[in-house]
């Protein structure tokens, strides 16, 4: 046991930070830092920039794309890109979809959509979630009937409505459950399609959250026509590919080095902010208090997913554990959003939407970092809730890892 | 980075654990605590023979087998799964701390004796008045021509009973509180003067109150005249090597809840089958992991620089504390009246693991601590 980095790994995070310093831009940095809403172009220059380099998919096998790291390197690059506040690779192309192409797919379908994905001209999309079925996500109901078009084409039929899907007002393609067969049980009926989403009968409908921002959407199906060869998988094996999608979505949930840079944000902060004594913040030994537990519990969580990429490494797949990573990880997350709001005190409450940032210098309201501190807390609360609520996570461990 | 062990190291842990498997059941430990002895000579005696772990964590410079910290976490995993009462602690990782760190001449004689199972060593280090800081000492050591005269009382020094030496700090020089003049001695506990109390502690172990009334100790039972950070490294060392032994107490702890829960029958069904109990077995499954991944963390972090060794110690330490409260709790919670009997093994765990928290330092002392070394020490 060792925790060494060897001289090739470190030679590549001098690689990596010299690639970042040379090609991500400041604007976009600055951006992040403040948790600025991100604008399309945003999210997409710098896959662009990833993805010409070949370094936007780091877990992806060689030959579909991926740059052949080792889980060091990929431990690296998380580390690096948080350090300096990269825009995140958006994960429905390259964490979700991506996988289960390269893992179900036909050698036509990963021809297809793989290359796209990477380059970042496929926008995608994540049909999972519906009004009826949250945590319960097996209980979906958008149903797809097969028929034969008029060009003597098989097609699916596609009606229902998905919902809190992220980013869809920018989307090109959704991959969606739907149920082909309503007698089946539950989880049997289920098929995984990719649907264009400029096919006649989508519609995509903003819900405004917390925070005021637009960040998801509902989509509307109404008799859409899917051809058939859009399914990835057997017709009713889709649960299988969900499955392992989730697992994929819950590694590198953790969030470690966006949470270490977090709360290096909380030092910077509360060094210049003052707490009810006149001293900076933190050193007052309540703020302290909670920023030293933060951090302890954030060492705990980072060595918990080391050990986890070590057994990766060894050839574990993600398995359940990871849902201990998901619970820890958006916990913190989201007690530093709470530390950020507390620092921020007054100028916690003033709201900035279509507030023009830079109006007036000479007469400033409160700090920067305080305009974002209270939307990002609300926005952060959708942590415990997606990808498997923390409740759902700790029954996949009661039932996976305890066997109960 | 690495998170395997060799195969030595897994040999290690596959010997001890057999050897406890068969020799040291909860009944078999039962008796064991409550002999006259309270502890087996015998099985030291096997430990150092026919096992050969007393040496697995000194080099082989040292007469060992090469190993280090990471045998000792170990070693200290698979004791705390079995509540094992023999004082490797004390011995071997304090003991031995200080004879590999200290530069003391006589240490290779020491270390031999430690390894072949003649010398038991208990470290006499806490006072009435000091809770959690080492240098807070009434003990004195004055000069006396080529010697030294100790006079003073430590308390609750765990493991006295089994003894046949001390490692006691003792005012050499400066105030109660000082920095400086904290001396450390190696001594033989039979020296007259020696005036111990023994009594059994809460979780099955031994220990006494040591009193040193004019005891005159030769020239070479000094290790060191002004060894804080000398002390300060050697229990680092050896709240990690708790931290280990928290893990198996912990692993336990949590296994025969699982147990429990799944044959335990109330309204028709296992208590198992109870969600809020599945969830709270779940959180206690994440304490447990996040103490192994602190336990690997500060053991790997024990060999780095003091600042980087006491912040890494004193996170564990944090985490391990709360684990032992929360995992500990909920296993009697969860057992029910059956968890408040004697008579199953998983009350005394949790007796162990409530020591535990309070070991070498609460989680108060050390969250203080890790404080003084992140804030205070960057500002």
């Amino acid at each position: 046991m060792n925790l060494d980095f060897s001289p090739e790994d470190l030679a590549f995070r001098d690689e990596v930070r010299a690639f970042i310093a040379e090609n991500y831009p400041a604007g976009l940095r600055e951006k992040q830092e403040e948790g600025e809403e991100m604008a399309k172009e945003d999210f997409l220059s710098w896959h662009r920039t990833l993805a010409k380099k070949g370094w936007v998919a780091p877990a992806w096998p060689e030959k579909y794309g991926g740059p052949g790291w080792t889980s060091v390197q990929r431990y690296i690059w998380s580390e690096e890109t948080a350090r300096a506040d990269c825009v995140p690779i958006l994960p429905f192309g390259i964490n979700m979809v991506g996988p289960v192409i390269y893992t179900f797919g036909t050698p036509e379908q990963k021809e297809r959509f793989l290359p796209p994905t990477l380059s970042g001209d496929i926008w995608w999309s994540q049909g999972y979630s519906e009004p009826g079925a949250g945590s319960d996500l097996a209980s979906l109901k958008t149903k797809a009937e097969r028929f034969t078009g008029d060009d003597g084409k098989e097609y699916y039929l596609v009606n229902g409505q998905k919902t809190w899907t992220t980013l869809a007002q920018h989307g090109d393609w959704i991959f969606c459950l739907v149920r082909t067969d309503p007698n089946a049980k539950i989880q049997e009926g289920i098929s995984f399609l990719l649907i264009d989403m400029k096919s006649p009968g989508v519609t995509v409908r903003p819900i405004i959250t917390l925070g005021g921002e637009h960040e998801v959407n509902e989509v509307w199906l109404e008799n859409v026509k899917v051809p058939v060869e859009n399914r990835i998988y057997e017709e009713n094996k889709g649960w299988t590919c969900a499955k392992f999608l989730l697992a994929h979505e819950r590694s590198g949930i953790a969030g470690v080095a966006r949470s270490k840079r977090g709360i290096e944000r909380i030092r910077q902060i509360a060094s210049v902010e003052l707490s009810d004594d006149g001293d900076a913040l933190i050193k007052d030994p309540m703020f302290k208090r909670k920023v030293a537990e933060l951090e302890i519990d954030l060492t705990a969580l980072e060595y918990t997913e080391l050990r986890t990429l070590a057994g990766e490494a060894a050839g574990k797949g993600p398995g359940p554990e990871s849902s201990v990573l998901k619970i820890k990880g958006t916990e913190i997350q989201q007690r530093i959003t709470e530390l950020v709001l507390e620092a921020a005190g007054h100028y916690g409450a003033p709201y900035f939407r279509g507030f023009p940032k830079d109006g007036d210098n000479a007469h400033p309201i409160g700090p920067d970092f305080a305009h974002r501190a209270a939307p990002t807390y609300f926005n952060v609360r959708k942590t415990s809730i997606y990808g498997g609520s923390n409740e759902i996570q700790r029954n996949i461990i009661a039932k996976m890892v305890l066997g109960l | 980075m690495d998170f395997n062990f060799t195969e030595e190291q897994s040999m290690v842990r596959d010997t001890v654990a057999s050897f406890l498997q068969d020799k040291y059941d909860f009944e078999t430990r039962r008796k064991i605590v409550s002999s006259d002895a309270g502890w087996r000579a015998d099985y030291w005696k096997a430990f150092a023979e026919e096992l050969g772990i007393l040496g697995a964590s000194f080099s082989e410079e040292l007469g060992g087998l090469g190993g280090g910290p990471i045998d000792n976490m170990i070693i200290m995993e698979e004791f705390g799964k079995a509540l094992v009462i023999e004082p490797y602690l004390g011995t071997v990782v304090i003991g031995g701390g200080f004879m590999k760190h200290s530069g003391y001449a006589g240490a290779a004689s020491v270390i031999e004796g430690i390894v072949g199972g003649t010398t038991t060593i208990a470290f006499a280090y806490a006072e009435p008045q000091a809770r959690y800081t080492w240098q807070d000492l009434k003990t004195t050591a004055k000069k006396d021509g080529s010697g030294w005269v100790l006079n003073g009382h430590k308390a609750v020094v765990v493991g006295a009973p089994f003894a046949s030496h001390l490692i006691v700090t003792a005012r050499t020089g400066g105030a109660q509180r000082d920095a400086g003049g904290v001396g450390v001695f190696l001594i033989d506990k039979s020296l007259p003067g020696v005036v111990t109390r023994d009594y059994p502690t809460v979780d099955g172990n031994r220990a006494s109150e040591v009193y040193f009334e004019n005891v005159s100790v030769p020239a070479d039972a000094l290790i060191s005249e002004s060894g804080l950070d000398l002390v300060n490294q050697v229990i680092d060392e050896a709240t990690a090597a708790v931290g280990a032994e928290a893990v198996g107490v912990l692993r336990k702890l949590h296994e025969g809840t699982l147990d429990y829960a799944k044959q335990r029958k109330q309204f028709g069904t296992a208590i198992a089958n109870f969600q809020v109990l599945q969830h709270r077995m779940v959180d206690m499954f994440i304490e447990v992991e996040q103490s192994v991944s602190m336990t690997y963390m500060a053991t790997i972090k024990v060999e780095e620089s003091a600042a980087e060794r006491a912040k890494a110690v004193s996170a564990m330490k944090v985490r391990i504390g709360r684990a032992c409260k929360f995992v500990g709790q909920n296993a009697i919670q969860i057992h029910g009246g059956m968890g408040m009997t004697d008579e199953l093994a998983i009350g005394h765990y949790f007796k162990r693991a409530t020591l535990i928290e309070g070991l070498f330092g609460s989680v108060d002392h050390h969250l203080k601590r890790y404080e003084s070394l992140s804030f205070d020490a960057a500002a």
